[in-house]
């Protein structure tokens, strides 16, 4: 598989704050690679450097081979803006033109309009779409171009259940013709609809690179809340990752499969109170990646 | 793609914005004009002297077109510096020199288009007068001398918040517009305020102007002065333009 962007021991710096640290990481053609942490874990940052936007502190950016500040190495990437940008004069097929004059090999503009479902908007001035529109819109730049890579920074983020899942039906069709896409995300609901490999991020650095599945194994906990006098023998039943002292005297165990494990809690014949149980947000799954473990706290060391 | 086919992409996309927004059109295209007629129409002693109301034309055009420059590019620039679409542009496989040049393409399309009032006005309220090659010559002469202001406008459009810009363009602009003898002509400076006028855009553009119109002799200081500005503000902007990514952050 030919390698279309790499970062190489790259870290970037904005006055005190370091957004990006120390990440090295291989983008192969042909993959859907899903980049997943929480608001301020540095994807952002990681997309900006390889558009060019902004160079790193130190460390090596390459975008197919060359430096992603030159604008020749940009002719095969595609980009979306964030949809709040649009030049609102302008109409959708005037913007679609505007980009598509910025390539070789442009997509024509029926076949934008049709795949993005944007055929009866052409006409329409951007700053008349609705918010899902203008999202289709961004998103449908990005392909304009017939790119090999395509960056998606959060190209779902607070649209609607169907309009999200159209969104999701094209990207996985532009991925079939070719284009290998990298798509961030903060919602875990998103990378296991799209992504094949997985870069889990928080605080700048690389907490996990795994296929999809590695990764919800990893992140996709539920918990499991309950009051019982014996909370580190429940604690140690096959499942649970972590357990935590809640305030009101009730315990909270971090758990990959929340059924098997109250099945497994019930035959053990431990006495519990006030059980709920509900989906682990992505923030405290992070938690549990981000909790130095033997093995990776030998790593640090090292 | 060629830079240069990029560049009239580019150019011919902001126009097209700025055309749809009438009232801006309408502010950089009347404002000179007004000028013209209520500052030198009524002064008849200028008015009526064919030599003084034809440089008094020539000044406006001047100043006309370097405010329309500072103004277009410093604020533009500035205010899309801050909205989202901007580094969207950057991601374009298009190169930095052909986004300067557009905006240079579309201010100076506009810029033109803003003192072809005040050369009827002058021509119909005053005993200016210029023939028509001499215009046209004129035109190309205002065209060259407009590019320090545009690319100082690019400069400050760079350098500045959007709010900064309005105050330091506006500051810029005056001091030019009186130092330069655009409201004021140089023959009533006194001499240190001539010399150190000589050295200033907004004069080497009137004279440049005032020689492409009336004839006479091209003093070298006119034309090195404008080469040197420019030069020195084009590789200024592309400075600052590259610089510019490292400040968008938060």
């Amino acid at each position: 598989m030919p390698t279309l962007a790499r970062f190489d021991h790259v870290t970037r710096r904005f006055g005190q704050v370091l957004a990006v640290d120390d990440v090295s990481l291989t983008i192969e053609s042909g993959t859907i690679l899903g980049l997943l942490g929480p608001n301020a874990a540095g994807k952002t940052t990681l997309i900006s450097l390889l558009e060019g936007l902004r160079r790193p502190s130190s460390g090596t950016v390459e975008l197919f081979g060359g430096s992603p500040a030159d604008y020749r190495n940009r002719q095969r990437l595609g980009s979306t803006p964030q949809e709040t940008a649009l030049p609102s004069t302008l109409r959708v097929g005037e913007v679609i033109d505007f980009v598509s004059k910025h390539f070789e090999n442009p997509l024509p503009k029926a076949a934008v309009a049709e795949e993005f479902g944007l055929g009866d908007l052409l006409k329409r001035q951007t700053g008349a779409l609705s918010g899902g529109q203008k999202r289709r819109l961004s998103v449908a730049l990005a392909f304009v171009g017939q790119p090999e890579l395509v960056l998606l920074d959060e190209p779902t983020t607070g649209l609607d259940v169907d309009a999200r899942r159209t969104l999701w039906d094209a990207l996985r069709r532009q991925h079939e013709r070719g284009a290998t896409v990298v798509v961030t995300s903060h919602y875990l609901e998103e990378i296991e609809a799209l992504a094949q490999r997985v870069v889990v991020m928080g605080q700048g650095r690389i907490l996990a690179d795994d296929t999809l599945p590695a990764i919800l194994a990893q992140v996709g906990l539920r918990q499991v809340r309950l009051t019982s006098d014996e909370a580190d023998r429940i604690g140690r039943l096959p499942g649970v990752v972590r357990q935590e002292l809640t305030g009101d005297g009730t315990t909270t165990f971090y758990v990959q499969d929340s059924d098997a494990m109250i099945v497994e809690l019930v035959r053990s014949g431990i006495r519990f109170t006030g059980l709920t149980v509900r989906g682990a947000t992505l923030e405290e799954a992070f938690l549990t990646l981000t909790e130095p473990k033997p093995q990776s706290q030998a790593e640090v060391v090292r | 793609m060629s830079t240069l086919s990029l560049t009239f992409v580019h150019a011919r996309y902001n126009l097209i914005e700025t055309a749809r927004i009438p009232v801006a059109l309408i502010g950089s295209l009347v404002f000179p004009a007004l000028a013209l007629l209520f500052f030198v129409v009524p002064q008849r002693t200028v008015a009526d002297n064919p030599d003084f109301a034809t440089q008094a034309v020539v000044s406006l055009a001047v100043f006309a077109i370097m405010s329309n420059s500072l103004f277009s590019f410093g604020l533009n620039i500035a205010e899309n510096r801050e909205k989202p679409w901007d580094p969207y542009l950057r991601t374009l496989p298009a190169p930095g020199l052909a986004r300067v040049f557009a905006q240079v393409f579309s201010t100076g399309t506009l810029g033109v288009a803003a003192i072809i009032p005040v050369i009827v006005i002058g021509g119909l309220f005053t005993a200016a007068s210029a023939s028509l090659p001499h215009i046209l010559l004129g035109l190309v002469a205002l065209s060259v001398g407009a590019l320090p202001f545009m690319l100082i406008g690019i400069c400050i459009g760079y350098a500045l918040s959007a709010k900064a810009a309005i105050a330091v363009v506006q500051v810029v602009m005056f001091a030019l517009a009186f130092a330069g003898g655009l409201f004021l002509p140089p023959v009533l400076f006194a001499d240190w305020l001539n010399t150190l006028s000589k050295f200033l855009p907004s004069r080497q553009a009137r004279e440049l102007v005032i020689w492409a119109v009336q004839g006479g002799t091209l003093e070298p200081w006119v034309w090195i002065g404008v080469v040197v500005w420019t030069a020195l503000m084009l590789g200024l902007a592309l400075f600052l333009f590259r610089r510019d990514e490292g400040h968008r952050f938060r």
